[in-house]
């Protein structure tokens, strides 16, 4: 909502200024966007003074000026003038303005190979005078205007108000100046009626009462005779100073009235409606040629304004062609009516139109601003356009009712904590225009007409501090006492993840939840696809199914950046359905690069998918995930891994419901994704899933015990068949004695020269040691006789001699 | 000269010359071998009379200590000497770089969500969430938005479903409804999360970050929301003083409804939060509609309270000096790394918030 400060003081009567006036706005909840001066055709010049005048290196008539246009900005501007010389004060016009004389625009150019920026002016140039002999040349005082604006008159600052959508009654200047005036800032001026003439010219209008009918008031007067033309200069000037294009009287002083009382008009030609006005819901295939040249295709239920041939307008959206006033216009019917807000926004969001009416009617229109239109619209017209006024024709449907609200005289105070008397709480709401009635211990109110938004005592509550202010609020300090836990088990997982996954050398990102459809088919694994119906853009059009589909693009990128090793990970939702909670919390990681750089000291080396089964169980042993009880499986996987090197993570009792998975990236994928690395791994952690399987911790912890027997360590080699898991051997080997055998660890892995193609040999170390006794050769030798026979046993694999 | 003197004198001189472990060890031979010089002495006891035996015994017993404590001596120089020489020969050139470390950062988003938590995590909030995809009836018509009002406008949704049923949250309100339909007030919870806006451009990106605060009991007035705004802002921009200004704004949920302002201002390029004359607009908040109440189950005769919602990047961009919002989705590998936090920096209450 724009508007000039002396367009609001033809409402309002004041003294305050502009500053107090845009601090009071505010204050009371109609945002200030910006104050700015309005622009004209003279707003670009300003005054410049000649620092120094050079002959042009190429012609004998031109000088090569150096002028000063203020705030220390010396320009170069080639001139002709006779006149200019240093020290001369004149007038500068800037690139980009229009000289008033022959409508030229200036350009930065160059003239006979010197470079001009902008221009010095004659008076001619101005149309100040017909002096075209020389630029024009200023007193000095002057002086201290150089920089600033030479015309000075008719200047004046626009605010720009952002009005929220409960306050149609101040998208009209009128309702502006109500609202300050309650805010103490000045009196509303009274509204004066002139008397009209009035004649007894009349059309029909019939407003058909059906179920969806969204008029429900069509309030009209015909205006004949008239001489359209062009609008006068103040009215002209007041719609271009708020960015409107001025057209004729007619539609000029609709929209001044729409802009200046929130109520909004259409004028239609009288001579181009067949017979009489019919509002009706549209029919299907119905078209309508509306006034911003786009044809509409109705469909049913919307509300037309129509005569016998077909629709003139949309009700409350927009007037057609075929009925729209032109400059020979003679004869007219203005319309003023009332449309239901919410069918008018639904009719204009179908249509996808938007227009200052619909935007008006949908936030709801003061429907007993019908007569008050007609009437200004009458006095204006005639004044500037002559003709005769018929009487006005209120065609109506439904009565309008007044709203009532009873507010308890201490409500107020329950919902501000401060005090407010009655005396003060009618004094507010009086200005505002609500009617009170003091009871003993209530205040019963009624609501304006324009103001819907007004629908419970509540909402008295906001009128009142608003008007009252804010800042009477007293703050009260909250006080420091926790009842509850601030996170839950699966918020104190989510930290703990996040952070424990960081500690790995992985940097957090934060990607979309929705992501390339082409690249999340790749790890999509049998899931769902879940489109958008309106995607920012066609390349991030799904939801995304796992966060490796934005992962793996963010460490393309970062390559093409010039990067080398990456390691990224997010934690966050993935999509298994389009409804609500059907999303899981997933962390996932990726890497790309070396995981030890070559350098003067080590051998390089490549990053593999044990780099992210580390990272990744070692992030599970920091959530409290027991090393014993979680099992690697190769069944299963999904497939955007490479099928020999990855794995699924589970808890042993329940292998078969795995809530994590590593390895490396299907080469598939990083060829057509073209990303140009060496090594590509990455890990998935289910959290949501992991945290339902976990046992719960205990808070205590198993006594600490250890012993103070010697221990000993054995080495065993098996050859063993290339598909038999280590995991599978370790188990074994661990249960053959469960107190005994402390630890196990892998040493060796070796397949060449010597073992059998289809067999491995596998290297063990395991650490054996009592906690009652020390040991002796024989009970270690016994141990690791039956270690070698149960491994051979069960696996029909054979000790390496 | 007695035997015994000439093997001390002999042997301590010979001690005295001795520099290397060879050597030494060759000595120790002829001392305490099988036939050396102490060992044979010994042997020489059984020969000497009665009287002598103490005697002579005492003094081979002395010799030996002496010896042994000399050797001793020596052998320990002999080990110091050899060290020192060895470490002339040990010198590495120790400004070549270290071994390298891997280290990862926290996204500064995440790590604000964790500040504001432990700032909230003191008043008594709990920390509340709710699905990304809602239903048009939690983010919207419970939120007293229904359908075909304007302030729908202000959200450009993106929707799942044709029938506009289905969509990505436009805020975190509905987390209010989902909260307050779970249990029974008194309600005081904190909701971080995504929230997406169908918008791209220099200062919106489809997807950010939105706080909601809903604190519902039986007798919460607008002071005790002015009260716990100013204290969570002052924490969080770890100031003492606070300019905050209350003004009067609309949104559907809320009644009265309030946008709020803090002071600020410009020193270097940089803003100060706290004081100045400079105004900046930072979160949206009011009482709770008693609509809403209604809609969620909460007897608005019995109950109410505040709300608020806050934009999480932005709190970040302004206490960090972030300057562009888009970067914080873009994974700059080299961003992530300059504005990211060390995990080891858990924003806490007792330690404080940031370093």
């Amino acid at each position: 909502m724009k508007f000039s400060f002396n367009w609001l003081k033809e409402h309002l009567d004041t003294k305050k200024s502009e500053q107090q006036i845009v601090d009071a706005l505010n204050k009371i909840g109609l945002e200030v966007e910006s104050v700015h001066p309005t622009k004209n055709e003279l707003s670009d010049f300003i005054v410049g003074k000649i620092i120094k005048t050079e002959k042009h290196p190429n012609a004998d008539r031109l000088k090569v000026c150096d002028v000063d246009i203020g705030d220390q900005n010396i320009l170069k501007v080639v001139c002709g003038a006779s006149n200019a010389q240093d020290g001369l004060l004149t007038i500068y016009a800037p690139p980009g303005s229009i000289i008033p004389k022959n409508n030229m625009k200036l350009e930065v150019s160059k003239i006979r190979g010197v470079t001009s920026y902008g221009m010095l002016c004659s008076e001619a140039e101005l149309n100040i005078s017909d002096e075209s002999q020389g630029i024009i040349s200023l007193s000095e005082k002057y002086k201290k205007m150089i920089g600033k604006n030479y015309f000075t008159f008719n200047k004046e600052n626009i605010i720009e108000l952002s009005i929220t959508p409960n306050r149609p009654d101040c998208l009209g200047v009128r309702g502006i100046a109500r609202d300050l005036a309650a805010a103490g800032i000045g009196k509303i001026k009274p509204f004066k009626n002139k008397k009209l003439k009035q004649n007894n010219k009349k059309l029909t209008v019939v407003i058909n009462k059906t179920k969806n009918q969204s008029c429900s008031i069509f309030g009209s007067c015909l205006i004949t005779n008239i001489k359209n033309q062009e609008s006068p200069k103040w009215l002209k000037e007041r719609l271009i100073s708020i960015g409107l294009r001025p057209i004729s009287a007619v539609v000029d002083i609709t929209n001044f009235i729409m802009l200046d009382l929130n109520r909004p008009l259409h004028a239609y030609d009288l001579d181009k409606i067949n017979k009489r006005i019919i509002v009706r819901e549209s029919k299907k295939n119905e078209t309508l040629n509306a006034l911003d040249n786009k044809k509409y295709n109705l469909s049913d239920g919307m509300c037309v304004i129509s005569d016998e041939n077909g629709p003139l307008g949309l009700g409350g959206i927009i007037g057609g062609t075929t009925s729209s006033t032109e400059m020979d216009t003679k004869n007219i019917l203005i319309e003023s009516a009332y449309f239901d807000p919410s069918i008018t926004r639904k009719t204009s969001n179908i249509l996808n139109l938007n227009s200052d009416a619909k935007y008006r009617f949908e936030r709801g229109i003061d429907p007993n601003s019908i007569e008050t239109g007609l009437q200004k619209a009458a006095e204006m017209i005639t004044k500037i356009c002559g003709g005769e006024v018929s009487k006005f024709q209120i065609t109506k449907t439904k009565k309008i009712p007044q709203k009532e609200i009873k507010l308890e005289n201490n409500f107020p105070e329950k919902v501000l904590g401060i005090n407010i008397n009655v005396k003060e709480i009618i004094n507010i709401l009086e200005k505002l225009g609500f009617r009170c009635k003091k009871n003993t211990n209530t205040i019963t109110t009624k609501i304006p007409s324009w103001r819907p938004d007004i629908s419970g005592k509540i909402d008295l509550v906001e009128e009142i501090i608003r008007i009252k202010g804010l800042e009477r609020i007293k703050s009260i300090e909250p006080k420091k006492i926790r009842s509850n836990q601030t996170l839950n088990n699966e918020q104190k997982h989510f930290h703990l993840t996040q952070r424990s996954i960081a500690a790995k050398g992985y940097l957090e990102a934060i990607t979309w939840s929705f992501t390339n459809e082409k690249i999340n088919n790749y790890f999509l694994n049998s899931g769902k696809t879940n489109r958008l119906i309106n995607p920012i853009s066609s390349d991030l059009g799904v939801l995304r199914s796992s966060i490796f589909s934005n992962l793996i693009e963010k460490v393309r990128e970062n390559i093409d950046r010039g990067e080398e090793n990456i390691s990224l990970f997010e934690i966050g939702p993935v999509f298994e359905g389009k409804n609500p909670g059907e999303q899981v919390i997933t962390a996932c990681g990726i890497s790309a690069g070396y995981a030890l750089r070559p350098n003067w000291n080590e051998k390089g080396r490549f990053l593999d998918l044990f780099d992210v089964k580390r990272d990744l169980l070692h992030t599970l042993y920091e959530l409290g995930t027991d090393k014993d009880k979680i099992t690697i499986e190769t069944s299963n996987l999904p497939d955007y891994y490479h099928p020999g090197k990855s794995g699924n993570i589970s808890f042993t009792n329940n292998p078969s419901n795995s809530f994590a998975s590593f390895g490396e990236l299907h080469p598939n994928i990083i060829n057509q994704l073209n990303i140009k690395t060496n090594s590509l791994v990455g890990f998935e952690l289910n959290l949501d899933k992991y945290i339902k399987l976990k046992e719960k911790i205990k808070k205590t912890k198993i006594s600490y015990e250890f012993s103070e027997y010697q221990k000993s360590e054995r080495d065993f080699a098996f050859i063993v068949d290339k598909n038999i898991q280590a995991q599978e051997l370790l188990n074994l080997i661990k249960n053959v004695d469960l107190t005994l055998i402390k630890d196990i660890s892998v040493f060796d892995l070796y397949d060449g020269e010597n073992i059998p193609n289809e067999k491995k040999s596998l290297a063990f170390k395991v650490v054996i040691q009592s906690d009652e006794k020390a040991l002796t050769d024989n009970d270690i030798n016994t141990l690791s006789k039956k270690i070698i026979t149960t491994v051979e046993d069960k696996t029909g694999s054979k000790l390496r001699s | 000269m007695s035997e015994i003197e000439k093997i001390k004198s002999e042997y301590i001189e010979k001690l005295n010359n001795c520099t290397n472990p060879d050597n030494l060890n060759q000595i120790k031979t002829e001392l305490f071998g099988k036939n050396g010089a102490i060992t044979n002495q010994f042997k020489f006891i059984g020969s000497k009379s009665e009287n002598d035996k103490k005697k002579f015994a005492s003094q081979i017993n002395d010799l030996k200590n002496l010896l042994q404590e000399k050797l001793d001596q020596v052998s320990k120089k002999i080990e110091i000497d050899e060290i020192n020489k060895k470490l002339e020969t040990e010198q590495v050139d120790v400004t070549l770089p270290e071994r390298t470390f891997r280290k990862g950062k926290i996204h500064p988003v995440s790590q604000v969500i964790d500040e504001i938590c432990s700032i909230f995590s003191e008043v008594g909030f709990s920390v509340a969430e709710g699905p990304d995809v809602e239903n048009e009836y939690n983010n919207f018509t419970a939120l007293n938005t229904p359908p075909n009002h304007p302030a729908r406008d202000m959200h450009d949704t993106f929707y799942l479903s044709d029938d506009k049923n289905l969509l990505l949250r436009t805020h975190t309100s509905p987390v209010q409804i989902r909260t307050m339909l779970k249990g029974k007030p008194p309600f005081k919870i904190i909701a971080p999360g995504r929230t997406y806006r169908c918008d791209s451009d220099q200062t919106h990106t489809p997807m950010f970050h939105q706080l909601e605060g809903l604190h519902i009991d039986k007798d919460i007035n607008m002071g005790h929301l002015k009260g716990c705004l100013n204290y969570f802002i002052k924490e969080f921009f770890e100031v003492k003083k606070l300019k905050m200004r209350f003004r009067p704004s609309h949104f559907p949920f809320t009644e009265p409804s309030v946008e709020v302002d803090i002071g600020y201002d410009l020193k270097d390029g940089e803003i100060v939060i706290g004081e100045g004359n400079k105004w900046l607009e930072i979160l949206g908040c009011g009482m709770v509609h008693p609509n809403v109440l209604i809609n969620s189950k909460v007897d608005p005769s019995k109950y109410q309270g505040f709300a608020f919602g806050i934009g999480i990047d932005r709190l970040a961009m302004l206490k960090y000096g972030i300057k562009d919002l888009r970067s914080f989705f873009e994974c700059n590998y080299k961003w992530l790394n300059h504005y990211g936090f060390d995990p080891i920096d858990v924003p806490t209450n007792y330690r404080g918030l940031s370093r």
